[in-house]
């Protein structure tokens, strides 16, 4: 309020909403400019209950740790025991999720593929197809079996080593209808089988199967089609992750991957990325009850996935029942993704390095996420395998370091009661009780 | 001519020995018996072999077929020739839903009636129907061509892309972004060729071509009730 | 999630075959639902009796003097008809809602699986072959019945939790699919009054069928309304005192494969399902239109 007598006098401190907060007016400014929703790349952004609320306990004068150079601590575990010839042997229980050629250069994917490789890990296609680079890079290729069926065809079902049936994944579980912005190059285009530069409209559903009694028989046909060589994977994003879980293993599933929302996408609405889905963290312990009760824990394998960052989130799966942990978002980031070095760059695109998401626009000045031959170039593929295979290294290594001082000689002897919990939400999603405390909600029917 | 009863040997065994003919077999002729509605019967063929089924057969039988072709003595069930990538499926009798769902190529021929989603996300399939089509069909159909004879159900290439759809008698409702379109030269061709190969005896003057208005390719905030 | 089965018999001859026919039938469809099943047959009228088709998870203990006990309480005979779990009470139809009012007060963990002239649901966890092989279903004649084999979806395994579902008397439901707004029906329906137990979709179904009639509507026009007030992706087969009935929602992605001769309707999931069937190689096989209703009665 203003004094004529020009006098000091107090003033309100201006107060920003809590709920209508500047990011929340710049789209509600956007949404009226446009007529159409926000569209971007990447999984939930906003704090939800994670791995980081939880620690682990470590050694003490009841459990001994292990010696970190003399004690071994193993990290391999096999995926597709159930009903394959040929099951998938992993070196470390870090896998590569699924990401498309054309949501991803082509470079990107022969790195990826080059890093899992000399890691000892698995790759997996995405809604695209499968590309020659991708297969010869790859060891352990998996072909994702999507709605949208792009690309999909025998010869590379029969060249694969396991088949995903992708029914949804964490940032969009139930996506589809309408995705706009996916510019599609001549490539990309011929592989899906589309006019150049549309807008591509996305299946929510398969086009052939609907439920899990009609999905028994869809897996029946493709292992029929391979010689039931290969394990089927069966993808669902976190939604109800007990009953999916269970219907998954009825159906005949494998393996099953379970994709959080802080799981990454190429593109969708930010709306159903922010809104729609369960955190990783929630998804986990009904997805292991869900095997327990069926007395198939650790005979069909659990792979969990968003927002997988560091060797102590693998561990803290592993604790909580997983069989291994798959990583997307991770990946690029460890293959040169939102790198400060191109500041300029994603300033000039109207962001900032670690906020740059509009990935569907493919404009990606670190040549991961475009198709433009020019920024593509940015970005060499053996340097990005390199750094991968680092990475991986790293995962694992911290991962073993947390194992041996919790006293385990196994990754996968880690379990809940190496856990505890720092918060409330927390400690309800992990059915894990808050330090120094052994109480948890939903304990004892509380 | 090699014949393989359902009853007496497993799927197993039927599809293994279908699947090690290769391109130079001589055994060339496969007669399948007691089909009895069993699922994947035929599934995954690479060689050009013609099967015989007897009997109808249940979901995906030939289930991404390539150069072989399939004779269904009887009708079919769920997803007959699914992701078919060449060759030639024929039905004697009629289909159940998602006949030649996201076929890359061959030709899909339905000599009796099809149901509901037939030629849903078609992506080069050619599909010919002698009989009826059901709801939502051709929906999302990328490339391809898609005859009926008889009439089509509701919401007919709803999301078309550029599959080309032939119908002879009533479309019940077009689906979003599908509209009537004029038939060239071109397409008189490609309609003629079809009905020769399956051997249909429609007039071709006959025949509507139904394709995407294209007005669903690039967003415009005033298609939106579309979507 | 499911598999249905159905026959309708046209031809007497085969009404002491039903049992065996339905069983068969449902034993083909056990790949689509391993974990209950259930069977309603109806068979023959006994005059001005009804029957009460009951189910404990303590019979021994239940049946030994259930039909002494509820027959001097309404002050009429009751007899009874013991099939492991299940029994089928029969007693004066003028007696009927007064035994129900009575089995519910004085056994509270028996429950009724089905009500009216000619209708039997049996139904439990496990297997159909078990399930069909603990009632003798093979050995059960009558004129038609309904069949389900059930893969849960949101609600748990348990003998409740399969189908059918009884709506009324001589009338039931068995459903392949998922609704999606059964949570919010339960919560009108029980204001309404209705009975509702479990957390399965398909109770609710068939609980809004129940509530339409009381309402007035025939069950054509129950049926005929559901297509706009239930949502979700369903298949649904109902059996009535006279035959049975069909309906698929308007999206129509569940299965549903129907064959006709002069000897029956059947109804199967799956064209496997019918296979065995007398005839078919001949019968008029065709998949019902969605949002339809269809009627075969006697």
């Amino acid at each position: 309020m203003k004094d004529d007598r020009q006098s000091f006098v107090s003033q309100t401190v201006p107060i920003q909403s809590a709920t209508f907060t500047n990011e929340v007016n710049a789209e509600i400014r956007r949404a009226a400019d446009t007529g159409i929703y926000d569209i971007r790349g990447g999984g939930a952004k906003r704090r939800v209950p994670h791995f980081d609320d939880l620690l682990f306990l470590g050694a003490s004068i009841s459990r001994y740790p292990l010696e970190g150079y003399r004690e071994s601590c193993d990290t391999r575990v096999v995926l597709g025991t159930r009903h394959a010839k040929n099951p998938i042997e992993l070196e470390i229980p870090v896998t590569i999720a699924g990401m498309s050629f054309g949501s991803l250069s082509g470079p990107a994917k022969e790195a990826l593929g080059r890093g899992a490789s000399a890691a000892g890990t698995s790759t997996t296609t995405g809604d695209g197809g499968m590309t020659e680079e991708e297969r010869g890079h790859s060891t352990k290729l998996i072909y994702q079996y999507l709605p949208s069926r792009y690309g999909m065809n025998p010869d590379d079902l029969r060249r694969a080593d396991a088949i995903e049936i992708v029914i949804g994944q964490g940032a969009k579980p139930g996506g589809g209808g309408m995705l706009l912005g996916q510019k599609i190059s001549d490539r990309v285009a011929e592989m899906r089988n589309l006019p150049m530069g549309i807008d591509q409209r996305s299946a929510c559903r398969h086009p052939d199967w609907t439920g899990p009694d009609d999905l028994e028989i869809k897996i029946l046909e493709l292992r029929e089609i391979t010689g039931w060589r290969v394990p089927i994977y069966v993808k669902i994003g976190g939604t109800r992750p007990y009953f999916d879980t269970t219907l998954a293993v009825k159906s005949g599933a494998d393996v099953v991957v379970l994709d959080g929302m802080q799981g990454g996408t190429a593109a969708t609405q930010d709306v159903f990325i922010e809104h729609v889905g369960l955190p990783t963290l929630a998804c986990i312990r009904p997805a292991v009850q869900a095997l327990q009760d069926l007395g198939l824990h650790r005979e069909v394998q659990l792979v969990i996935s968003g927002g997988v960052r560091t060797g102590a989130d693998v561990a803290k799966a592993l604790a909580l029942g997983a069989d291994a942990v798959a990583i997307g978002t991770a990946a690029l980031v460890a293959l040169g993704d939102n790198d400060p070095k191109w500041e300029s760059e994603y300033q000039k695109l109207g962001t900032t390095a670690g906020a740059y998401d509009d990935w569907h626009e493919g404009q990606d000045p670190a040549g991961i996420t475009t198709q433009i031959p020019e920024l593509m170039a940015r970005f060499d593929p053996i340097e990005g395998g390199r750094r991968l295979k680092n990475y991986l290294k790293v995962l694992t290594l911290e991962a073993q370091t947390i194992a041996r001082a919790c006293g385990h000689n196994r990754l996968h002897n880690l379990e809940p009661e190496d856990l505890c919990a720092l918060t409330m939400e927390a400690a309800a999603m992990a059915r894990v009780p808050l330090a120094g405390t052994d109480w948890y909600p939903g304990k004892a029917g509380f | 001519m090699q014949t393989f009863d359902l009853e007496a040997g497993s799927l197993r065994e039927l599809n293994e020995m279908l699947h090690a003919q290769k391109d130079d077999t001589n055994q060339t002729a496969w007669e399948i018996v007691n089909a009895k509605g069993s699922h994947a019967i035929a599934v995954g063929l690479d060689a050009p072999i013609e099967v015989t089924i007897k009997g109808s057969t249940g979901y995906y039988c030939g289930g991404m077929n390539k150069l072989a072709t399939i004779i269904i003595h009887g009708s079919a069930g769920p997803g007959v020739a699914e992701n078919m990538m060449s060759g030639k499926v024929v039905i004697e009798g009629d289909a159940s839903q998602y006949a030649g769902a996201t076929g890359h190529g061959g030709l899909l021929v339905i000599k009796g009636n099809a149901s509901s989603r037939c030629g849903i996300s078609m992506k080069g399939i050619d599909i010919v129907v002698h009989g009826n089509i059901g709801h939502m069909s051709a929906f999302m159909a990328q490339s391809g061509n898609l005859v009926v004879c008889g009439d089509a159900g509701e919401a007919l290439g709803d999301s078309l892309y550029e599959a080309n759809l032939f119908v002879r008698g009533k479309v019940k409702t077009l689906g979003a972004d599908c509209i009537e379109k004029e038939i060239l030269p071109e397409h008189m061709e490609i309609l003629k060729d079809l009905l020769k190969q399956a051997g249909a005896e429609a007039n071709p003057d006959e025949f509507r071509r139904y394709g995407s208005a294209r007005k669903l390719y690039n967003f415009d905030v005033d298609n939106v009730a579309s979507y | 999630m499911c598999g249905i089965v159905g026959l309708f018999l046209k031809d007497k001859s085969l009404e002491p075959k039903l049992g065996q026919m339905l069983t068969d039938m449902l034993i083909t469809m056990t790949d689509r639902g391993p974990d209950s099943a259930g069977i309603a047959i109806y068979g023959h009228e006994a005059g001005n009796s009804i029957k009460l088709t009951i189910q404990s998870d303590n019979p021994d203990d239940d049946f030994a003097t259930l039909a002494e006990n509820l027959g001097a309480k309404i002050g009429a005979p009751v007899s009874i008809q013991r099939k492991d779990t299940h029994a089928v009470l029969k007693l004066s139809a003028s007696k009927a809602s007064e035994a129900r009012q009575a089995l519910s007060e004085l056994y509270t963990s028996v429950r009724l699986m089905s009500a009216g002239d000619t209708i039997e649901i049996y139904k439990e966890v496990g297997l159909p072959k078990d399930v069909a092989c603990r009632f003798t279903i093979p050995q059960m004649s009558g004129t038609h019945g309904i069949g389900h084999t059930r893969m849960a979806t949101e609600s748990a395994v348990t003998t409740m939790g399969a189908h059918p579902f009884s709506t009324g008397p001589d009338q039931c439901l068995v459903h392949n699919g998922s609704l999606s707004n059964h949570n919010n029906l339960r919560r009108e329906l029980r204001r309404e009054g209705i009975q509702i137990d479990t957390q399965n979709d398909t109770e609710v179904g068939a609980a809004y069928l129940t509530w339409k009639m009381q309402q007035g509507s025939s069950l054509d026009e129950a049926l005929e309304s559901s297509l706009d007030d239930l949502d979700g992706f369903f298949t649904f087969v109902v059996g009535t005192k006279d035959g049975f009935g069909v309906v698929r929602d308007p999206i129509a992605c569940k299965p549903a494969v129907m064959a006709e001769t002069d000897q029956y309707v059947a109804f199967g999931s799956e064209y496997r399902a019918l296979v065995n069937l007398p005839g078919i190689d001949n019968a008029r096989v065709w998949e019902p239109e969605p949002a339809t209703v269809y009627f075969w009665k006697h």
